[in-house]
C-alpha cells in the first residue's frame, strides 16, 4: 500500500489516479469478477483462463476449496460440499425445506441462522457466500496488482431486506469494501445502455441457475430509471434440472429415497442433458450409478413438456411487472436476456412471444451482470467524475407495520424510488399506556402472516397519557442500496427508540464479529492487523475525500478559520493514521467528520442550488 | 422553501409533470448517495437524506390527492396524519352502496366488464371533488379550506375503493 501524501489545501496529491474497483456478480450457479480497464469492461481470469468460478465451496478438516475444485469433488463430497448457498441466504429452515425439496445437507437452524453440517464445522450461507467473494476479490487484486478501493456486488433485483443484508454482512467477511448493491437486472442495462446509447422502455428478463426476476427500466439521457421490478427468488435453472431429475426416476422406475451421492450424480447429469438439448434437439442419455441406470433417448420436446410450466410461471410475472410499471408489451423497446438459463430454447421462444419481439443476446449472458457492476463500481469509486450516469432504484416489495387484528398497514409501498424516507403516525388506544411494540414487515397482503416479518422491537417509556393523545411517529427509512432502518418516536416527549433493520432470521453485529474471528483463526491472520488495515484504508478514504472537497469549495464556502480548523483535523489524522492506534485513528476520522458536517451541509445545498442554476441557463 | 419552489414550478394544482420529471433528475444527478460512494460518512448520510426528501417531494406533486393534501397542508391545514373519521352520512352509505356493488361484481357474469364500470364511475367521482377543489387550493382560499380538507377526505375514500378494485382484479385475473 502507497504511504499517504499530505498535499496543502488547494493542491491535491493525485488527481488523476485510477483507483482500483470491482464488479463482482455473486451468482446461484456461477459468480464473475470484471474490471474496467483502459476504458474498457471485462471479467477477469483464473490461472486456468476461466472466468466463470462455479458457485461452489467445499469444506475440508482444514481448508477451503472454492470453485471448479470443489465442483468437481461434489459427487464424491456431497455433504461437505456446499452448492447454490446463494438460495439459502436470508431464508429460515422450513423455507429451505419447502422450496428446494431434497438436498444432500444437514441442516441446523439456531438463534434463528441457519446452517449446514461439515467436517469443518457448521457453516452458514453467509460464510460460504464470503468464501466465494474472498476468492474473486483476491482474484481481482492479482490481477490489477494492488488492493481493491471498492466492489459493487450485484443482488437480485426481488432480494428482500434479509437477502441483501446477507451479502453485505458476506462481504464484510472477505474483508471487501461494499461501494454499492446493485440489482442485477441494472447492471444488465448499464453494460447495454452505455455500449449502444439506447434510450426508451427496456425489460430485463433474468434467469439465474437459482432466481428469476424481471424489471421494467427507462433510460433516457444517462439516467436509468427502473420502474417496476417482480420475481420469483426460488425459481431458475436449477429447478428445470430437479425437475429432470423427478423424470429420470419415473423413467428409471426407482422408487426409493435417493442417496446424497445419487441426487448429486442426477443433478449433474440432468444439468448437462438440458445444456446439450440447446443445442440438440435429442440427447442420448445413459445414467449409471450405484442402485441407479437408465439409458435412452431424451428429446427437446419432452424437455419443453416438463419446464413448460416453470417458464409460464416467469411470463406469469412479466405480465404483472408490467403492469405495475404501466407499461404495455407493445411500448417495450428492448427485452434483455441474462443468466444462462435464458440459453433454453424454449424460454426465448416464451419470451420472444409475449413481447413480440426477438430479445438481445448480443452480450453473452453469463458475463453482461458483471460487466455492468465493473462499469459501476468504476463510477462509484470516481474514476469517471464527469459520469453522467445516474442509477435511480425501487423498493421491491411494500414495507409496513402491524397493526390492530395482525393487518398490516404499508408505510412504503413496493416500487417506491429509493433512497426514500417515510412517516407514519399512530396513537396509543389504552390510557396509561406507556409502551408500544413495534413490528416491521415486508410483502405486498393485508395479514401479517401472510407477510415476511423482518424486526420486532419496543418503544418504551411513553409518559402516561390518555388513550389517543400520545402521538408516534414512526419512520422508515431506505438507504441506496435497498436496506431498512426504522425509528420510533413520541412527538410531545421526544421519546425515542431505532433499530438498524436487522431481520429476526438474520445475523446479529455480533455473529458477524465473532464469524470474522472465527475465520481469521482459521486463516492465522491477525484480526489485529487487519483492523488496522481497515482503519487506514479509511482514513485514506477521509483524507482524499475531504481533501477533494475542499479542492473544489473550500474558498467558495468556507471562512479562512474554518478552513484552518478542518485542514488541522485533516493533519491530525494523517499523523493518527502512520501511529498504527486503531482506536486513535477511529477518533481522528471522529474528529474530522465533526469538523466537516457543515462543510457537507452547504456543499449538499450549493450543488442543489447549482443543478437548479445549470438548468434555468439551459432553459434560457 | 416548499415542493413548488424546490421544483421551480409555479404554485397551483395543474402541474407540469415533464418539467417535474427534468428538474427531479438534474436534482438527483447533484445530490444522489452514488455521487458520493467515497465520501466522508457524513456526506453519504446527508446525501441519503436529501435525494429521500427529493423522492418524496417527487411522489407528492406527482400524484393529484398527496399533492392536494400538501397544498392544503401549505395553507395551515394538514389532515395527513389524522385519525378522526369524515361525518357525512350521504357520503358514507354512497361509499358502502359502493363495496356491495364491488362485492357483486365478483359473482358478476362477466365480472370484467363490472369491474370497468365500477373503476370508470369511481374515476369521474374523482374528477367532480377535484373539479371543486381546484379553485379553493390555487387561490388559497382560507374561508373554504375545511370545505376543501372535506373533499379530500372523500377522495381518500374513493381513492382506496380503487385499490380495492384492483386487488380484485389481481385476483380475478391473475392467470
Amino acid at each position: 500500500m502507497a504511504l499517504l501524501q499530505i498535499a496543502e489545501p488547494g493542491q491535491s496529491a493525485a488527481p488523476h489516479e485510477h483507483k482500483l474497483a470491482a464488479g463482482i456478480d455473486l451468482g446461484t450457479t456461477n459468480s464473475l469478477v470484471a474490471t474496467v480497464r483502459s476504458g474498457e469492461a471485462k471479467t477477469l481470469v483464473d490461472h486456468e483462463a476461466q472466468d466463470m468460478l462455479p458457485s461452489v465451496v467445499q469444506y475440508q478438516q482444514n481448508g477451503v476449496n472454492v470453485g471448479r475444485l470443489a465442483k468437481q469433488s461434489a459427487t464424491q463430497d456431497p455433504q461437505n460440499t456446499i452448492i447454490s448457498a446463494k438460495r439459502f441466504l436470508g431464508r429460515t429452515l422450513s423455507d429451505i425445506q419447502h422450496t428446494f425439496g431434497q438436498l444432500p445437507y444437514t441442516f441446523k437452524e439456531s438463534d434463528g441462522v441457519v446452517s449446514m453440517q461439515t467436517v469443518s464445522g457448521e457453516v452458514n450461507p453467509i460464510q460460504v457466500s464470503s468464501e466465494i467473494l474472498k476468492t474473486l476479490g483476491k482474484r481481482a487484486e492479482d490481477s490489477l496488482g494492488g488492493d481493491l478501493q471498492g466492489v459493487v456486488i450485484t443482488v437480485p433485483a426481488y432480494f428482500d431486506d434479509a437477502q441483501r443484508q446477507g451479502t453485505k454482512d458476506a462481504a464484510k467477511l472477505a474483508g471487501l469494501h461494499v461501494l454499492r448493491l446493485l440489482n442485477e437486472p441494472t447492471a444488465a442495462a448499464i453494460a447495454y445502455g452505455l455500449d449502444s446509447g439506447n434510450e426508451g422502455t427496456i425489460v430485463v428478463y433474468d434467469l439465474g441457475g437459482g432466481t428469476f426476476d424481471v424489471s421494467v427500466l427507462r433510460l433516457n439521457q444517462g439516467v436509468f430509471e427502473v420502474l417496476a421490478t417482480g420475481g420469483d427468488t426460488a425459481l431458475g435453472g436449477d429447478d428445470f434440472d430437479h425437475t429432470l431429475l423427478a423424470r429420470f426416476c419415473e423413467l428409471a422406475e426407482h422408487q426409493e429415497e435417493l442417496t446424497p451421492e445419487q441426487v448429486r450424480y442426477l443433478l449433474d447429469q440432468a444439468r448437462y442433458v438440458k445444456e446439450q438439448l440447446s443445442s440438440q434437439d435429442v440427447v442420448t442419455v445413459s445414467l449409471e450409478t450405484t442402485g441407479f441406470a437408465w439409458k435412452g433417448e431424451f428429446s427437446r420436446a419432452d424437455f419443453d413438456i416438463l419446464i413448460q410450466p416453470l417458464v409460464q410461471r416467469t411470463i406469469r410475472t412479466c405480465r404483472r411487472v408490467l403492469k405495475d410499471a404501466d407499461v404495455k408489451a407493445e411500448e417495450v423497446q428492448e427485452v434483455v436476456m441474462v443468466g444462462g438459463s435464458t440459453r433454453v430454447p424454449l424460454v426465448r421462444e416464451k419470451v420472444a412471444a409475449f413481447f413480440q419481439k426477438e430479445p438481445l443476446v448480443s452480450i453473452d449472458p453469463d458475463k453482461v451482470v458483471a460487466i455492468g457492476a465493473a462499469i459501476q463500481a468504476d463510477i462509484l469509486v470516481g474514476n469517471k467524475p464527469d459520469s453522467e450516469m445516474l442509477l435511480l432504484d425501487v423498493t421491491p416489495l411494500s414495507l409496513g407495520l402491524e397493526t390492530m387484528g395482525g393487518l398490516v398497514e404499508k408505510v412504503i409501498p413496493r416500487n417506491t424510488t429509493i433512497p426514500v424516507a417515510r412517516a407514519q403516525e399512530f396513537t396509543t388506544f389504552k390510557d396509561g399506556q406507556t409502551a408500544m411494540s413495534i413490528h416491521v414487515l415486508q410483502g405486498e397482503r393485508e395479514l401479517v402472516d401472510d407477510c415476511r416479518s423482518l424486526a420486532r422491537f419496543a418503544l418504551t417509556d411513553i409518559p402516561p397519557m390518555a388513550a389517543g393523545a400520545a402521538h408516534i411517529r414512526v419512520t422508515f427509512q431506505v438507504d441506496a442500496d435497498g436496506l431498512l432502518s426504522v425509528t420510533a418516536m413520541e412527538k410531545s416527549t421526544k421519546v425515542a427508540a431505532s433499530i438498524q433493520v436487522k431481520p429476526s432470521y438474520g445475523l446479529s453485529d455480533t455473529q458477524v464479529a465473532d464469524m470474522i474471528q472465527s475465520s481469521m483463526q482459521h486463516a492465522k491472520e491477525d484480526i489485529q492487523a487487519r483492523m488496522l488495515r481497515e482503519q487506514q484504508v479509511e482514513a485514506d478514504r477521509v483524507l482524499e475525500s475531504i481533501q477533494s472537497a475542499v479542492d473544489s469549495d473550500g474558498e467558495k464556502l468556507l471562512s479562512q478559520e474554518e478552513l484552518n480548523q478542518i485542514s488541522e483535523t485533516m493533519r491530525q489524522l494523517a499523523t493518527a493514521r502512520q501511529s498504527g492506534d486503531v482506536e486513535e485513528i477511529k477518533t481522528a476520522i471522529e474528529r474530522v467528520d465533526q469538523a466537516t458536517s457543515e462543510f457537507a451541509q452547504r456543499r449538499m445545498d450549493d450543488s442543489i442550488k447549482q443543478a437548479l442554476t445549470g438548468q434555468s441557463v439551459d432553459e434560457v | 422553501m416548499t415542493y413548488f419552489e424546490l421544483f421551480q414550478l409555479p404554485y397551483g394544482f395543474a402541474v407540469d409533470l415533464g418539467a417535474l420529471t427534468i428538474t427531479y433528475r438534474d436534482l438527483q444527478k447533484a445530490v444522489h448517495p452514488d455521487n458520493f460512494a467515497n465520501a466522508s460518512s457524513h456526506e453519504q448520510l446527508m446525501a441519503v437524506q436529501k435525494t429521500a426528501e427529493i423522492n418524496d417531494a417527487l411522489a407528492t406533486l406527482k400524484h393529484p390527492l398527496r399533492r392536494a393534501e400538501y397544498m392544503l397542508h401549505l395553507m395551515g391545514v394538514d389532515i395527513r396524519a389524522e385519525q378522526q373519521t369524515l361525518q357525512d352520512p350521504a357520503f358514507l352509505m354512497a361509499q358502502m352502496e359502493l363495496r356491495e356493488a364491488l362485492d357483486d361484481a365478483r359473482h358478476a357474469d362477466d365480472p370484467d366488464a363490472a369491474l370497468a364500470t365500477l373503476t370508470s364511475q369511481t374515476q369521474s367521482d374523482i374528477d367532480q371533488y377535484f373539479n371543486d377543489l381546484t379553485p379553493i387550493l390555487d387561490a388559497q382560499d382560507q374561508a373554504n379550506a375545511e370545505n376543501a380538507a372535506d373533499f379530500i377526505r372523500k377522495l381518500k375514500f374513493l381513492y382506496k375503493f380503487l385499490d380495492e378494485i384492483e386487488r380484485l382484479e389481481d385476483e380475478l385475473f391473475s392467470d
